[in-house]
């Protein structure tokens, strides 16, 4: 006798979020996506949980309730402590069928991309893979594609009227997740909705949604729901040998205010131009990053990469050092306050995303626009 | 002993990307390229083959077409090639997919010490849900992100990238790995196979080659199978171009930082 259908999608309730710990440590996407969440629940009118899998990790709950959480769901398990697919799998899924959520939201960093969508096609449901937005709200949905598309009136006017085509039928979308994600190396974006099944789920991009500001008083009040971890070292087929974090410190590109990125045009003379890079990085505060081609010629780490497959960054200032601007670095950096490009060719593509653009050879420039930056900061 | 490569012919999104008026891709008039982390991959693969013997399998779903990719496969080293193909899978999202390719793998066959080895992600939709999800289909372990692998008997032993390490992993034969860019450098086909690679082992499989597979069943398979739907796709607007500077000397720069303090930036 079957007691669990995922297509009864009025019994579905709440907006969770996985929580991802990594040693212990809650994960900066963990912020980014109880934040989101919250919004989502309240569209919904529901609650919003956490749902945090680890062992001995009551003590980093309650800060995601200072974040907007209502209630954290805690799974404690030795089994849990480090991550594996199936121990996370199992456990998640079977307190998915029992408390039944109607959203379920990953961080999309290596974990949730590996856990999501086991889970889902566990789940029998629809997984929307590293989304840039979400909305539940139709009017907000509205607002934002207006804004960030260029639909023409008549077809906004259609979405407008909440109902679709879902297999021939006539679907209502009022209380459907809508997830928008980048795809096709960022020339098109897509709204996606899972009509049938529930919950819907999504991974979401690190960095790209706003974290709230933290509220102690909320932390406090916070619900902590412990359930049982149903798990056995049976159940898990991965032996994890070690986990070794990198010895070099990464670079926080995503949490930076100044970046300064280089592309190919320091070609010619790698060792100058990372050097004047950083320099100027050094007089703003921040760091430096760099193109696709900068990283697979090896003259920067992965972890410098901004882009579609590098990360996505919202610094105050971007400034782009001989880079031409291809739509999948533009997709990781073209939301940054203020973006000052130098090319010395007077047509790359990333003046069209720079609010100031100068024609002209890096070498050149860079050091000259260092100096002035400096002495606009001295005379402060 | 085989590894079963699941690679995709996907449109060359690093090229011209023509979209329609309504939204979607022109595939028609895009460049098809084998999705590169999935070359990776057959790499591995093949890297498996010279050390072991074992035979290489690839295995694509999609148009008719595909078949010159598995025939440029075949002439890379790979020894067998099945081509998944039929209406009916049309407009699969990536569980209806995964659901479809683990069948055909099920169908092939896997052995106790076989492998089953996928890319990271495929360019054209960017999101790395078909590798664990066809794990999930056929109970397989997975590890997703693989940046070395190390095979001893039926033990697989490989590095799982992260944003911050890596972890080390050891799992049993039957599994799933996704490959990411940094495993390997993929070879060139063989130009002296290139011929003979048209002789070579290639099988389609449709719907009645499928249809009594367990996991093919109407309703999760193809739109109808989908539990995703694209409620609208849409172009990003471009922002509007900034002011160029005039000149590129000291003068220009100093102008270029005084609006910056002036907007209260620096
Ligand atoms: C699926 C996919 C995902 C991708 N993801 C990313 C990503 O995440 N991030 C990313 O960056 N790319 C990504 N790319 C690659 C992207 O398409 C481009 O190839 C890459 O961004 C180009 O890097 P670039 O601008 O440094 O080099 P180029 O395009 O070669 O541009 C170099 C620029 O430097 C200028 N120049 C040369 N010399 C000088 C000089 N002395 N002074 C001033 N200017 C000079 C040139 O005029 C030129 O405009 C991706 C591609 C694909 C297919
Ligand atoms: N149609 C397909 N045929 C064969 N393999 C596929 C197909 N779609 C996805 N894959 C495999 O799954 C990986 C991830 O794809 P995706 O989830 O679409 O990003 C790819 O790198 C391929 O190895």
């Amino acid at each position: 006798m079957p007691t669990y259908s995922n297509t009864d999608t009025a019994a579905y309730k709440n907006v969770w979020v996985f929580c991802e710990q990594r040693e212990g440590k809650l994960m900066p996407t963990d912020f980014e996506l109880i934040s989101e969440g919250r919004k989502l629940a309240d569209e919904l009118g529901v609650k919003l949980c956490g749902l945090l899998l680890g062992h001995n990790v009551e003590g980093i709950a309650k800060e995601l309730g200072g974040y907007g959480a209502d209630e954290i769901i805690i799974a404690d398990d030795p089994l849990l402590e480090v991550y594996t697919t199936d121990g996370y799998t199992k456990v998640i899924c079977e307190t998915v069928e029992e408390l039944k959520p109607e959203v379920l939201l990953f961080g999309a960093t290596n974990i949730g991309r590996d856990l999501g969508p086991r889970c889902a096609a566990r789940l029998h449901t629809g997984l929307c893979a590293d989304c840039t937005h979400l909305d539940v709200d139709m009017p907000l949905y509205m607002d934002f594609l207006k804004e960030n598309s260029t639909l023409p009136e008549n077809r906004l006017d259609l979405i407008a009227k909440h109902t679709v085509k879902v297999l021939g039928e006539d679907h209502d979308t009022t209380r459907d997740l809508k997830m928008t994600r980048p795809a096709f190396g960022g020339h098109l974006m897509a709204s996606i909705i899972c009509p049938r099944f529930r919950p819907a789920m999504a991974t979401v991009r690190p960095g790209v949604l706003a974290k709230a500001p933290f509220d102690q008083a909320k932390a406090d009040a916070v619900a902590i729901n412990k359930v049982k971890a149903n798990i056995t070292a049976a159940d898990i087929h991965e032996d994890v040998k070690e986990v070794v974090k990198a010895a070099k410190k990464l670079v926080d590109l995503v949490g930076a205010d100044y970046i300064v990125s280089v592309g190919r045009g320091i070609s010619k003379d790698v060792d100058t131009g990372i050097k004047i890079a950083q320099e100027m990085a050094d007089v703003l505060g921040g760091v430096v990053g760099g193109s696709r081609v900068a990283v697979d010629s090896g003259w920067l780490s992965p972890d410098h990469q901004v882009g579609q497959t590098g990360k996505t960054v919202h610094p105050k200032v971007y400034v782009a050092l001989g880079i031409s601007g291809s739509i999948q670095h533009k997709a990781g950096m073209s939301d940054s306050e203020f973006i000052i490009a130098v090319n010395k060719n007077p047509n790359a593509p990333i003046f069209e995303v720079a609010d100031y653009g100068i024609t002209g050879d890096l070498f050149k420039v860079a050091p000259l626009l260092t100096e002035a930056i400096k002495a606009e900061k001295a005379a402060k | 002993m085989k590894i079963l490569v699941c690679v995709k012919q996907v449109p060359d999104t690093s090229g011209v990307v023509a979209v329609n008026p309504d939204g979607t891709l022109d595939r028609a008039s895009m460049e098809t390229i084998i999705n590169p982390d999935d070359l990776n991959a057959v790499e591995a693969a093949l890297q498996i083959k010279d050390e072991t013997g074992c035979k290489v399998v690839v295995v694509t779903m999609g148009p008719p077409p595909a078949e010159g990719m598995l025939r440029e496969l075949e002439a890379m080293g790979a020894d067998e090639a099945y081509l998944i193909s039929d209406r009916v899978f049309g407009g699969s999202d990536t569980y209806a997919t995964s659901q479809i390719i683990a069948a055909a793998l099920h169908k092939i066959g896997i052995e106790d010490d076989d492998v089953v080895m996928c890319g990271r992600q495929a360019i054209d939709g960017d999101t790395a849900q078909v590798g664990p999800q066809i794990a999930e289909k056929l109970n397989l372990p997975q590890i997703t992100y693989v940046g070395d692998i190390h095979k001893e008997g039926n033990k697989i032993t490989c590095k799982r990238m992260l944003e911050d390490g890596y972890m080390t992993i050891e799992v049993q034969t039957p599994c799933l790995l996704t490959c990411i860019k940094e495993l390997n450098e993929p070879r060139y086909m063989s130009v002296g196979r290139i011929m003979d690679a048209y002789s070579m082992p290639l099988t389609v499989l449709d719907n009645e080659a499928l249809k009594d597979e367990p996991l093919i069943d109407p309703t999760t398979i193809g739109l109808k199978g989908s539990p995703t739907n694209i409620l609208t796709s849409f172009t990003p607007p471009q922002k509007g171009a900034g002011t160029m500077l005039e000149g590129n000397g000291a003068e220009t720069c100093q102008k270029l930082a005084g609006i910056m303090a002036d907007k209260h930036i620096i």
